[in-house]
């Protein structure tokens, strides 16, 4: 199970230009001061975990380049996961001209626990004090010299949003690149293990020429992290333990420590409580808050949210909302843009005539290309434009982590992590996005059970498709504004059969091919944070619903001239979609769908949009209805080829259960490093599908 | 052996000092970089819908902690 470890390279357009690392704990908006730093656009949203890879991008300021590295959050730089090594590394040997320490001012004290821990380190260090506003809101106010003053570093406060805070803090860079700062040591540790740092320093310091901290070094090498080990000896070239006189000394000094009754055991939990104990001491005389108030809202809000009796309800409700307001907000515009696009279509065939196209190339152009951007760009585009800044919002708020301890109890009985729940709800919007963020999981048989089952959380490329169908098959004869609350909820019971298939198969995984008990975490909720909702709809928009509209239309405009072809090229006076779709169709007809169905879902493999567009050219090369410019208009169509309620059933079921989109396989390939899982995180969705889909037909057809 | 209390047994509301970390492994190093270290203060906040895990207030930040892990956290 060989995890990707992106190594960082860094892309500077200039030999003079400076890197500055941004480093901090998870969630304290470091990608927000990123962002607004250099103008890129990382996704931000209030859940820890959300920059799983390393980003860059240029500040310029003042006639020179910044090239700005976004790390992934972390707690301390005592690694544990593949993506807090990475963020150590770039911190020790990243060649870094300055690292800017982010911090929420809400909970300085742990954040000034990985202050000291790079302070240690490094050199050039800023403190960013973040989240000012949300501080003095609870009555928390900061002595910014003080705390400057005692960390022996400068201190800028911010509110990331704010562009004058930035440039404050971008003046501070400046100014610490011109002049260095002499450093003292910062954490004072026992007697003993002081005493065993001065041991081995000369020796280090004589061998070790290169620019790095040699008492933090020392510290390491007597605690002997592996990792950061091998690491060091890639840095510096050589491997150091093998050098006979520092052995020798390292083993004097382990002894020093032995002989004042420190173990190795005990070295690193002594080390790590110094450090926290010297992190409170710092915020004691410089923090201060009122306890009274500070937090109340916070878990009035929880208790709601999270109680016994209205924790789970209330999710249901929340999701059933969003995909109300989608459905309804989504119907208007989806007529308009139809009746638009084939009042255009119309324009088109007789313009493309006027100037006497051939047939053929009409056919590709109109029937092929056209029909299916249209289809595409009509369907797809306003419920995405609706869902993206609604659960964005959610996101922000700082709802996502509340869903995951929700529900971790049940992942738990699953033997997973309930930071699933968090990557399903990235895939809401896009399952490779939802694979990639399975880096939050740190167990990494964990971690694959939450890729394999990413699947089942349908993406937006499968949601038009699920509303389409439910709209058409079943609420037909529900009248009114009722219309589309009963739509709203019968989607809301797909996606919660698609959770609890998630369930299922992690069971199954967990006593299977990847067995296994739950491995231990910890889940942070951060405090509920006010969405900015103009730049959540902005950024929604042109972020996610412009670029996954951006990749359907690239996926659909070939797709579309190869189902034409194949609609139109006959061998034996049958088309050759008519020869693909009756080889498939005694297998389909199992699963309770059609050859076509079936087809449309294997061309489909690219994106999962276009699957319904097929099946339309599909039918309508059939030749029997070409005019599709309504809902009602497609159900006559998809009726009078055969469909009924259990063909809709088994179609929208078959669209939640089936093999990954093309994308999230190669991303899948790419996060596992392993030709083997990506066949697995293939195959198992695919056969969970198959096997739902025979059951429920073979039931189904009893009652029909 | 009554006197033995574990950060499982707070109760909603309660607060009470870190005594022993008995956690080993991965999850010692984590719950040590969060702060929790022996003396510690923390608050029970609340128990998510399932009973577990429950969320406590660590050096100002919202921890939920499975019962399998409060459990080896021992308290006074």
């Amino acid at each position: 199970m060989g995890f990707t470890k992106t190594e960082l390279i860094i892309k500077k357009s200039t030999p003079e230009d400076k890197v500055i690392a941004l480093a901090g704990n998870p969630n304290v908006g470091k990608s927000t001061v990123f962002n607004n730093l250099t103008g890129l656009n990382q996704h931000t949203g209030n859940w820890p975990g959300k920059t799983v890879s390393n980003a860059q991008g240029i500040c310029s300021f003042c006639g020179t380049n910044y090239v700005m590295v976004d790390l992934p959050g972390t707690y301390s730089l005592m690694a544990h996961s593949a993506e807090e090594e990475v963020a150590r590394d770039f911190i020790c040997f990243g060649n870094h001209d300055a690292v800017i320490v982010v911090c929420d001012a809400t909970c300085l004290e742990r954040n000034i626990n990985l202050v000291l821990q790079i302070i240690e380190i490094t050199t050039n260090v800023i403190v960013c004090v973040n989240l000012l506003d949300e501080a003095k809101k609870k009555n928390i106010v900061i002595d910014l010299d003080a705390l400057a003053q005692k960390l022996g570093v400068s201190v800028v406060d911010t509110v990331a949003r704010r562009k004058k805070d930035l440039q404050k803090l971008m003046l501070e860079v400046e100014n610490i690149l011109s002049e260095p700062y002499i450093k003292k040591p910062i954490v004072k540790y026992l007697e003993p293990i002081e005493k065993a740092i001065d041991i081995i320093e000369p020796l280090i310091n004589q061998k070790v020429n290169k620019q790095i901290n040699t008492r933090w070094l020392c510290l390491k090498l007597l605690d002997y992290d592996e990792t950061l080990i091998n690491s060091l000896d890639k840095f510096l070239g050589f491997d150091l333990l093998s050098d006979e006189e520092i052995n020798n000394k390292l083993k004097e000094a382990r002894n020093h420590l032995v002989e004042n009754g420190i173990d190795v055991k005990s070295l690193r939990d002594i080390i790590v409580s110094c450090i926290v104990k010297r992190a409170e001491d710092i915020c004691k005389d410089t923090v201060k808050y009122n306890k009274e108030t500070y937090i109340t809202r916070d878990r009035k809000i929880d208790k709601i949210l999270t109680s016994k009796l209205t924790g789970i309800p209330i999710m249901i409700c929340l999701f059933a909302l969003v995909f109300w307001i989608t459905i309804s907000g989504a119907n208007y515009p989806s007529r308009l843009l139809s009746e638009w696009f084939f009042w255009m279509e119309g324009k088109l065939t007789a313009a493309l005539q006027y100037i006497d196209a051939p047939a053929w190339f009409i056919g590709i152009l109109v029937d092929g290309v056209y029909r299916v951007l249209a289809w595409v760009i009509s369907v797809m585009l306003p419920p995405m434009a609706i869902f993206f800044p609604l659960f964005t919002l959610l996101e922000d708020l700082g709802y996502l982590p509340r869903i995951a301890f929700n529900l971790d109890k049940y992942f738990k009985k699953c033997c997973a992590c309930g930071k699933q729940a968090l990557t399903m709800c990235m895939g809401f919007g896009c399952n490779a996005v939802g694979v990639i963020g399975c880096r939050i999981i740190d167990s990494p048989r964990e971690r694959l059970i939450a890729i394999i089952t990413n699947n089942f959380v349908p993406c937006n490329g499968r949601f038009p498709t699920l509303i389409a169908v439910l709209s058409m098959f079943f609420v037909g004869t529900v009248s009114g504004a009722f219309k589309s609350v009963f739509s709203a909820i019968l989607l809301t019971v797909v996606i919660i059969f698609g959770i609890l298939m998630t369930f299922a198969v992690s069971k199954i995984l967990s006593k299977t091919i990847l067995k296994g008990v739950p491995s231990s975490f910890t889940l942070e909720l951060p405090p509920f944070r006010k969405p900015q909702i103009g730049k959540v709809i902005v950024r929604s928009i042109f972020d996610r619903t412009l670029f996954v509209l951006g990749r359907a239309v690239c996926t659909a405009a070939p797709a579309g001239i190869i189902i034409w072809l194949m609609a139109n090229i006959t061998i034996n006076d049958i088309t050759l979609l008519a020869h693909c779709s009756d080889f498939l169709d005694p297998f389909a007809q199992l699963l309770g769908l059609d050859g076509v169905i079936l087809l449309a879902f294997i061309l489909g493999l690219p994106a999962n949009e276009i699957v319904v567009p097929i099946i339309i050219m599909a039918y309508i090369s059939s030749g029997k209805i070409t005019e599709l410019e309504t809902l009602s208009d497609l159900k006559n169509l998809l009726v009078a080829n055969g469909w009924t309620w259990v063909t809709a059933i088994s179609m929208m079921l078959f669209s939640l259960l089936h093999w990954p989109c093309a994308t999230t396989c190669l991303t899948i390939k790419k996060e596992t490093q392993s030709i083997k899982w990506t066949a697995v995180s293939f195959i198992v969705p695919t056969v969970f599908g198959i096997l739902v889909c025979i059951i429920f037909t073979s039931i189904a057809r009893l009652f029909v | 052996m009554n006197d033995i209390m574990t950060l499982k047994d707070l109760k909603i509301g309660q607060t009470a000092k870190v005594k022993q970390l008995l956690s080993i492994g991965s999850i010692r190093r984590r719950l040590q970089d969060i702060g929790l270290i022996e003396g510690t203060e923390v608050e029970c906040l609340q128990k998510s819908p399932a009973g577990d895990p429950v969320a406590y207030l660590i050096r100002g930040a919202v921890i939920a902690l499975r019962s399998e892990d409060s459990v080896n956290i021992l308290i006074s």
